[in-house]
């Protein structure tokens, strides 16, 4: 094989991993409720593929190829630990499977169980993003350990903790009923939310938490609204990560400079990504049931309006966010309101929504400072102004958001 | 429980120091103070004087070995410590990427260790 050929047989390999990873680890998993060692048997499977299709050629059907021998790498690894566990149920269980599969190219989709898995509430809530990445998406611990500013051991060994949990404590690979849905499904959101971490880029100078991992938390959502069509969150959920992300290339100026929302240039917004948040949007609308999502995304969609209208309509703004309020009081959303009533109000009006936060919870809250700070400098309080943008500054982790509210600061 | 961010500094932050006062380092870490006193989680620590000013002792069988300059010779030096009461060693590591060295250099974080402390001083 030349080695052209053998680099294209190396890019269909990864394309297959990327594209099949999560079906296969759902689906040995759901038989199993072995995670770990789902994961280790497709990584086994992998290798394999790594070996033989540079030499072989690749299989007519990968996925299948990739699936039997993962099937047969989990019963190896399952035998070898035999001594420990007693786990011929899961062995018999998954020869069972496997007499209706090996025919059959086709295999179930169990991504859906295994996203509800990941987001199961006796599972730490800090650990359901970095399972699903994980599991669903076949991202290794030390990247996810980077994005969430856990060091790599300690990531390592919470996700290993949490698969054991999955395993061992009685967790089902199962769809929820319908009554328990709402709740166990806004788990799931807030999970690949939490991968995205963008969210605050409407207002001036806040920190940004770039998880680096936006590109994954949507290919998620496109995965979870493959299998869940019919929800209006989820269109919700992906419409505001689109509007977010059309925004990418308008973030930083030529020089790696922070560019506010509001000064950013639109004509670099991607439009292709705008229309698709705005049609997600208008699905999600059509159900005619509201959700935190959809009302995210509707904020981000009146900004993103900026580019036909050339204003913001602050006072749709403002009304968004009362109704998210509504629906989720939290810190970040109490003070989104707080910045949306200085803009439709004035800055004295933003000024009192904010000294309406109780004082605990902001002190160490960047965004509710960079929005005072802002506001303060508007109404020419210059002392009380350098005051709330150096709490500000301190509490920013992202260099050019530094810089940016030092130059604001003055 | 209390955490040590130890502050590893390149040269050129060192050289920051010497800047006037509307230099971005300076101000960073002048807000870093403050935001670490508001939030009531700053226990004490200090910069220190550039590596240059350092002197290494060492007793190599009974006899003194002096030498000029730090420690350890690496690009990045340390330049101080901080040491911070905080909940948890997330909220340390927080702690230690809002620092102003943290894109500059590196912040390694360390837990204190009360029970050797206690140990050795009976």
């Amino acid at each position: 094989m030349s080695g052209s050929e053998q680099e294209s047989t190396h890019r269909t390999i990864e394309r297959v991993a990327r594209e099949s990873y999560g079906r296969l680890v759902a689906y040995l998993a759901a038989h199993t409720r072995d995670v770990g060692t789902a994961e280790d048997a497709l990584s086994n499977a992998l290798v394999a593929a790594l070996e033989t299709w540079p030499r072989d050629g690749v299989p007519q059907n990968p996925e299948a190829w990739l699936l039997t021998a993962a099937r047969r790498s989990f019963i190896d690894l399952v035998r070898r630990r035999q001594v420990a566990e007693a786990s011929e149920p899961t062995l018999a269980l998954l020869r069972e499977e496997s007499k209706d599969l090996t025919l059959s190219p086709k295999f179930p989709d169990e991504r859906l169980k295994l996203l509800f898995v990941c987001a199961h509430p006796a599972i730490d809530p800090a650990m359901h993003t970095p399972l699903m990445l994980q599991t669903v998406l076949g991202l290794d611990a030390v990247r996810i350990a980077h994005a969430f500013l856990i060091s790599p051991t300690t990531m390592g060994q919470r996700l290993v903790r949490a698969k054991t949990k999955i395993r061992d404590g009685g967790i089902r690979f199962e769809i929820p009923e319908e009554r328990e849905l709402p709740q166990r499904l806004g788990a799931v959101l807030e999970a690949i939310y939490a991968a995205f971490g963008i969210g605050w880029d409407d207002m001036a100078g806040v920190d940004q938490r770039g998880r680096d991992l936006a590109e994954e938390a949507i290919w998620l959502a496109r995965v979870l609204l493959q299998l869940m069509p019919a929800e209006a969150e989820v269109h919700g959920l992906l419409a505001l990560m689109l509007h977010c992300e059309a925004r990418r290339a308008a973030r930083r100026g030529p020089d790696g400079r922070y560019v506010p929302l509001s000064e950013q240039d639109c004509q670099k917004w991607s439009l292709h990504l705008i229309e698709e948040a705005e049609r997600h949007l208008a699905e999600a609308s059509s159900h005619g049931r509201t959700g935190r999502f959809q009302l995210e995304a509707a904020i981000q969609s009146v900004h993103a309006e900026r580019v036909r209208s050339g204003r913001i309509e602050w006072n749709a703004v403002m009304m968004f966010y009362e109704q998210l309020i509504g629906i989720s009081p939290t810190l970040g959303t109490r003070t989104g309101y707080a910045a949306a009533v200085a803009e439709a109000k004035g800055a004295e009006a933003g000024l009192a929504a904010l000294d309406g936060i109780g004082a605990d919870e902001i002190c160490a809250y960047q965004p509710y400072w960079a929005v005072r700070a802002h506001l303060l400098q508007r109404l020419e309080k210059t002392p009380e102004a350098a005051d709330a943008f150096d709490r500000a500054i301190g509490l920013t982790e992202d260099p050019a958001v530094k810089q940016f509210l030092l130059q604001r600061r003055g | 429980m209390q955490f040590a961010l130890l502050i590893f500094e390149s040269p050129e932050a060192f050289a920051a120091r010497d800047a006037d006062e509307n230099d971005p380092y300076l101000g960073a870490w002048r807000a870093y103070y403050k935001a670490l006193i508001e939030a009531d989680v700053y226990v004490g620590g200090s910069p220190l004087q550039p590596p240059a000013t350092g002197t290494t002792v060492r007793l190599k069988d009974g006899k003194r070995r002096v030498q000029d300059g730090p420690f350890a010779d690496t690009k990045e030096q340390l330049g101080g410590f901080t040491i911070l009461e905080l909940p948890s060693l997330d909220s340390a590591l927080e702690w230690a990427a809002r620092c102003p060295a943290a894109s500059v250099g590196a912040v390694e974080v360390r837990p204190v260790s009360p029970e050797y402390l206690r140990r050795v001083t009976g």
